[in-house]
């Protein structure tokens, strides 16, 4: 909580003033009912009429000094509120951009995305409605109870009995409530959850005409969510009862106390008639604390989960050297690295080593969580390796400047993924100065340029959300396109040319081949005839490298390969 | 200028529609609004007789020595017996109200999500998964929280300003009309500020929509992100969209939050007049000191409503404005129905024989795609469709299993139009491998018998052999009982691929469609599979996305498809014989 304080810092003056304001509005609520004692004792006792005036123009001169104080704390608590969350938010993007994929890994999008967007504003509501009440209701309640004092101790007594019976009622109806609100709020992630699933099913879902199913479960979880708000409401709904009948009971009490005391002459009727009045805001008061402890308990919740983004340490690699100038661009080397995730009982891959020399072009192949893209993300450091080192360019990466690092590789990912913007604002991703005729290269290398002249507006055709707009295959050409625009040294395809039919795969290879900047390229693979042609190939089973060479020799001493190759060349296509 | 496009087509309707729409939702509820609003009436009837007691009461204290001790014991008891009566009705009136509300949003969800199931494939493409998701959960729960503040205060509110102007008259008719005339100004101000917040609460809610998307991708691909060193280009774009929802956020909470400020003064100002003009009066004994008293208890609830109501409307302005969006969903267009039930074809096993018939389809109306397309495919054969990579080949597979519906032209199995069978069993005749993998929450059984949910376990497990995917289920630690996390958790894309296939393989549909379903297949059991695939092809109508050559060349027809046009058909010999753009794929493959 301490940690978020900071985002408030800019608005130290908000927060002082708001609540300032609130109690000098407070303030002057306090004396309303005294004026009115001594309007009824002085004015009224005394038959002043010039009396009654002038106080109750003192009356509407308090009202527009609370009006305009009000309506200064409501701003400057807005501000501050508002200005609060704008700069949560943005720092929390900052902070979880420096994570590093590990730790993406662990947390999850879907927990990211709640933290920078409900606990955000959860955390907003809380710190605007403390600015305006935290200090106010207490003021209000224990005002009255003073000026109550003030006026006769013994009906007094009659304030603090209530006071403490409110605080009690109202406290265990919220502590009661509490962990149910919890409650359905897990209720409504389960309804969250199931909408989401459906939708991104859709497909499947309607292929197996799984309609039905779904909305019978849909309609349970929603059930079940309804009973919990149900359950939740019976209970917080006595809360207003409650209170309206201990406050008039201890009305009931007032009165006859005061009958007793104005009857021996301890206390006026204007007197009786203030307390009542002081009686009735201390009621309302309270009910206004008692929302704001729900929400200050929410709003806490949620901002203790956004203070604890901030507290994990990122591992993301942060050296600080560049190679020397001499050193060879673009070479690559693994000496003995291993890497174990960090839920991960055994070790991804394990004692790794090779050499991939500039402007080679490495083959990497293997089953199904053999350790191919682990192989790859361990390159530009993404992971950092658990033993063993990764040199770049002669240096190792841990020791490298990020952003030096980060120019030399261009990545295309295996999930093809473009951003909201345009095709022109996704290939300048990695390169924003990069010139029309490099996009166009780039384009042409990647086989793409045809579906960008295909497009109306071409290069700036416009791109939905996620890419939704292009197909699998467009979208992983793009992908591509993307990479090379950034001009890296070393080129990294992670089977990011599953989508693409076999020509299409080939087309794309040999266009890489003939570039003029000739970038190392790593290409990982499922199809033994996409890096048949590699300078070397890597060949992983299980986490271990079985065997690195040419394809010929390969196909000679290394059973791996051979099995992988025969299975896809066993048939008639084998001559291909 | 986008944004003001996107602001407008979220005003679909009109504030007055969308308030028509919601109340025939709660039609049902009607009974209970009739018990809430006999309840209001009791609590607010019991709530108002108090300071009239009150001030009856205080009346009998007068001064020293002149105090009547048994009238006041006789008013103590009637508030009693009202503050009793009130506070019973008024917690039955928070059961009906709570009952009403999360009644009426537990059926809107309902309904919505029932809509979302029969809306048509292009409305769920061209709308992001996010947006539909915030409709149905925040915009619904901000509903929620509309209508109840709106059941609670509202007629409550309405009946304490007509029973407090009630009773303030049989007190004292002239401060009853200071207080009538000094009210309305509450209202104006209020009114006057609702009407200013309503525009600024969309525009803040767009605002807000706009940054969630902006999250949601940065957030979900913060690795590429990462990858191509965008982090500080995406701060920044991130930061100009914070910055606007800082400035209109402000403006709308700023300006709603006056509400509260203004009405209060104009109540103040009530209480002062009436506070100064009764105690005039009371000097010529027009009025008793209880009297006044009451009367300033009367003004007090009397005004406070105002307050309330005018919160309520605030908060309705929200409600309303998310009510609009949620509309906007459930009444999206749904897909063509299925024909009714006398017109409706049964196809309970098709024989597997599909013929297109002069078909065209196109997305959009500028761009025509398929045009007159003719193709007779018997029952058992395979049809391999090619291409190059973004030729359109998923289009065929939208219409074969009419997630899309053709413009005109008829698709027929076994001689009949699908448009003249239902959704269902067209679908079930039809098995569906998708490259892009899905698998749903639950158990590694539920997502094998998702086609066939009454499937024995000995069957699930025999079509999981089938396809290869038993032996990993096996080492999993709980096998087939195994719980997978939202979007498959934890599995490798290519034991999904097994998954997905497993559950065709149980289905055993006559006609199957695969869309290169074998692409991220671990290589080595790709040989199993292709042979699991072989024996389930056996006798069964299949259209395959192909990029294995063998599967090419084994097929019956093979389509070729360009640019979303499908531009040569005929079998792999005739093909290269005619040496079109066949030709010229098949050759591309020797060239690297």
């Amino acid at each position: 909580m301490k940690r978020l304080a900071i985002f408030l810092k800019s608005y130290i003056r908000e927060c002082i003033l708001a609540p300032l304001f609130k109690l000098l509005e407070a303030s002057f609520e306090l004396l309303v009912p005294l004026i009115m004692a001594s309007i009824i004792d002085s004015g009224i006792g005394g038959g002043n009429n010039a009396y009654i005036i002038k106080m109750g123009l003192l009356l509407v001169a308090l009202a527009a000094i609370g009006f305009g104080a009000s309506c200064a704390a409501q701003y400057f608590a807005a501000k501050a509120a508002i200005g609060f969350s704008t700069e949560l938010r943005s720092a929390l993007l900052k902070k979880l951009q420096t994570l590093s994929y590990s730790e993406l890994d662990s947390i999850g999008s879907s927990a990211l995305i709640t933290r920078m967007t409900s606990d955000v504003d959860q955390a907003q509501n809380g710190v605007n409605q403390v600015l305006r009440l935290l200090l106010r209701s207490p003021f209000v309640v224990f005002g009255a109870m003073l000026v109550a004092f003030t006026i006769d101790t013994k009906c007094a007594l009659i304030f603090l009995a209530v006071i403490a019976a409110l605080c009690l009622v109202v406290f265990s109806i919220i502590f009661i409530t509490l962990p149910m609100h919890t409650e359905v709020q897990h209720g409504l992630d389960g309804v969250t959850a199931k909408t989401r699933e459906n939708l991104n099913g859709v497909r499947v879902l309607r292929a197996f005409t799984c309609e039905a199913e779904e909305e019978t479960e849909f309609e349970h979880r929603n059930e079940r969510l309804t009973a919990l708000q149900l359950k939740v409401g019976r209970i917080s709904s006595m809360l207003n009862p409650i209170t309206l009948f201990i406050v008039n009971i201890a009305i009931i009490a007032l009165i006859w106390t005061g009958a007793i005391r104005v009857n021996i002459g301890a206390l006026t009727q204007g007197e009786v008639v203030a307390l009542y009045n002081l009686m009735s805001q201390i009621l309302i008061e309270l009910i206004k604390m008692a929302n704001l402890i729900i929400t200050m308990t929410r709003s806490a919740a949620c901002a203790k989960r956004c203070a604890g983004l901030f507290d994990i340490q990122s591992t993301r690699l942060s050296g600080s050297e560049t190679p020397s100038d001499a050193a060879p661009h673009g070479s690559v080397e693994f000496r003995g690295v291993s890497f174990t995730f960090p839920d991960g009982s055994a070790p991804a891959i394990e004692g790794i080593s090779f050499y991939a020399a500039p402007g080679e072009t490495i083959g990497i192949i293997g089953g199904t969580g053999a350790g191919k893209s682990t192989i790859i993300n361990l390159i530009p450091g993404f992971y950092p390796a658990t033993s063993g080192s990764v040199y770049i360019d002669g240096l190792d990466v841990k020791q490298f400047e990020p952003s030096a690092l980060n120019a030399r590789i261009g990545i295309v990912p295996q999930k093809a993924m473009l951003f909201e913007g345009s095709i022109r604002s996704n290939l300048l991703m990695g390169n924003a100065h990069a010139s029309e005729e490099l996009l166009l290269d780039s384009l042409i290398t990647a086989q793409a340029l045809e579906i960008v002249e295909s497009k109306p507006n071409g290069l700036d055709e416009r791109v939905e959300q996620g890419g939704r707009n292009f197909s699998g295959g467009q979208k992983q050409r793009l992908t591509i396109a993307r990479a090379l625009v950034k001009q890296p040294e070393i080129l990294i395809l992670d089977d990011s040319a599953s989508a693409l039919d076999y020509a299409t795969d080939a087309k794309l290879r040999m266009a890489i081949r003939s570039m003029k900047s000739s970038p190392t390229t790593f290409i990982v693979s499922q199809r033994a005839a996409s890096i048949r042609y590699a300078d070397k190939i890597i060949v992983m089973d299980d986490g271990k490298l079985v065997g690195i060479g040419k394809h010929d020799e390969l196909l000679k001493n290394c059973s791996v390969y051979r099995e992988i190759y025969s299975s896809q060349f066993s048939d008639d296509g084998g001559t291909v | 200028m986008k944004r003001d496009r996107r602001i407008k087509k979220s005003l679909n309707f009109s504030r007055v529609e969308v308030l028509r729409k919601l109340l025939r939702k709660a039609k049902k509820y009607l009974p209970i609004f009739i018990c809430s609003m006999v309840l209001a009436i009791i609590t607010v009837s019991g709530n108002l007789l108090i300071p009239l007691l009150i001030g009856q009461a205080i009346d009998h204290i007068a001064g020293a020595g002149s105090v009547d001790f048994s009238s006041i014991l006789r008013l103590l008891i009637w508030i009693l017996a009202s503050i009793g009566s009130a506070s019973i009705a008024q917690w039955l009136m928070g059961l009906c109200n709570n009952r009403m509300t999360y009644g009426i949003v537990h059926d809107i969800r309902d309904e919505a999500f029932r809509h979302v199931q029969k809306l048509p494939l292009s409305y769920l493409d061209s709308h992001p998964t996010g947006d539909t998701v915030s409709r149905m959960i925040s915009d619904v729960e901000q509903l929620a929280n509309g209508l109840l503040t709106g059941f609670t205060n509202f007629f409550t509110g309405v009946l304490t300003i007509l029973g407090a102007l009630c009773f303030m008259l049989s007190v004292n008719p002239l401060i009853a009309l200071v207080v009538v005339a000094i009210t309305p100004l509450s209202l104006l101000a209020a009114n006057l500020i609702t009407k200013h917040t309503f525009s600024m609460f969309r525009v803040q809610t767009e605002t807000r929509g706009e940054e969630t998307a902006l999250i949601d991708e940065l957030v979900s691909e913060q690795k590429l992100v990462q990858a191509f060193g965008y982090e500080e280009r995406a701060q920044a774009h991130f930061d100009e969209i914070n910055g606007r929802l800082r400035s209109c956020s402000l403006r709308a909470l700023f300006y709603s939050s006056l509400t509260n400020p203004s009405t209060r003064f104009v109540n103040a100002l009530a209480y002062a007049g009436i506070g100064t003009i009764g105690a005039i009066a009371a000097i010529s004994g027009r009025i008793s000191i209880g009297g006044l008293t009451s009367l300033l208890s009367y003004a007090n609830q009397y005004t406070k409503p105002f307050n309330e109501i005018t919160d309520v409307l605030a908060e309705l302005q929200n409600a309303l404005a998310c009510a609009a969006r949620l509309f906007e969903l459930i009444e999206a267009p749904e897909q063509t129905p299925d024909p009714v039930p006398d017109k409706l074809k049964h196809l309970p096993v098709s024989a597997g024989s599909i013929e297109f018939e002069n078909l065209s389809f196109s997305y959009s109306k500028d761009k025509p795609l398929i045009h007159n397309f003719n193709l007779n495919v018997r029952s058992g054969q395979l049809v391999a469709i090619v291409g190059p990579t973004g030729c359109g080949k998923t289009t065929l597979i939208n219409l074969l299993m009419r997630f899309y519906d053709p413009d005109s032209g008829r698709i027929l199995i076994d001689g009949v139009d699908t448009l003249e069978l239902s959704r269902d069993e067209l679908r079930r005749n039809l098995g569906m491998v998708l490259q892009d993998t899905w698998l749903k929450t639950g158990t590694i059984y539920d997502n094998i018998a998702m086609g066939k949910p009454d499937a024995s376990i000995e069957e699930v497990v025999a079509a999981a052999k089938a396809s290869h995917a038993h032996a990993f289920i096996k080492r999993l630690p709980n096998g087939y009982d195994t719980q997978i996390g939202e979007f498959g958790g934890s599995l490798s894309q290519g034991q999904k691929q097994l998954l997905c296939i497993a559950r065709v393989m149980l289905a055993r549909p006559p006609m199957l469609i695969l869309d290169e379903a074998t692409s991220s297949i671990d290589t080595r059991t790709e040989l199993q599979v292709q042979d699991a695939f072989q024996k389930l092809m056996r006798g069964r109508t299949t259209f395959i996305v192909a990029h294995r050559l063998s599967t090419i060349k084994e097929a019956d027809i093979i389509l070729v498809m360009r640019e979303g046009r499908i531009i040569e058909k005929g079998t792999h010999t005739k093909l290269l014989a005619q040496g079109g753009f066949y030709a010229e794929l098949y050759e591309s493959q020797f060239a690297h």
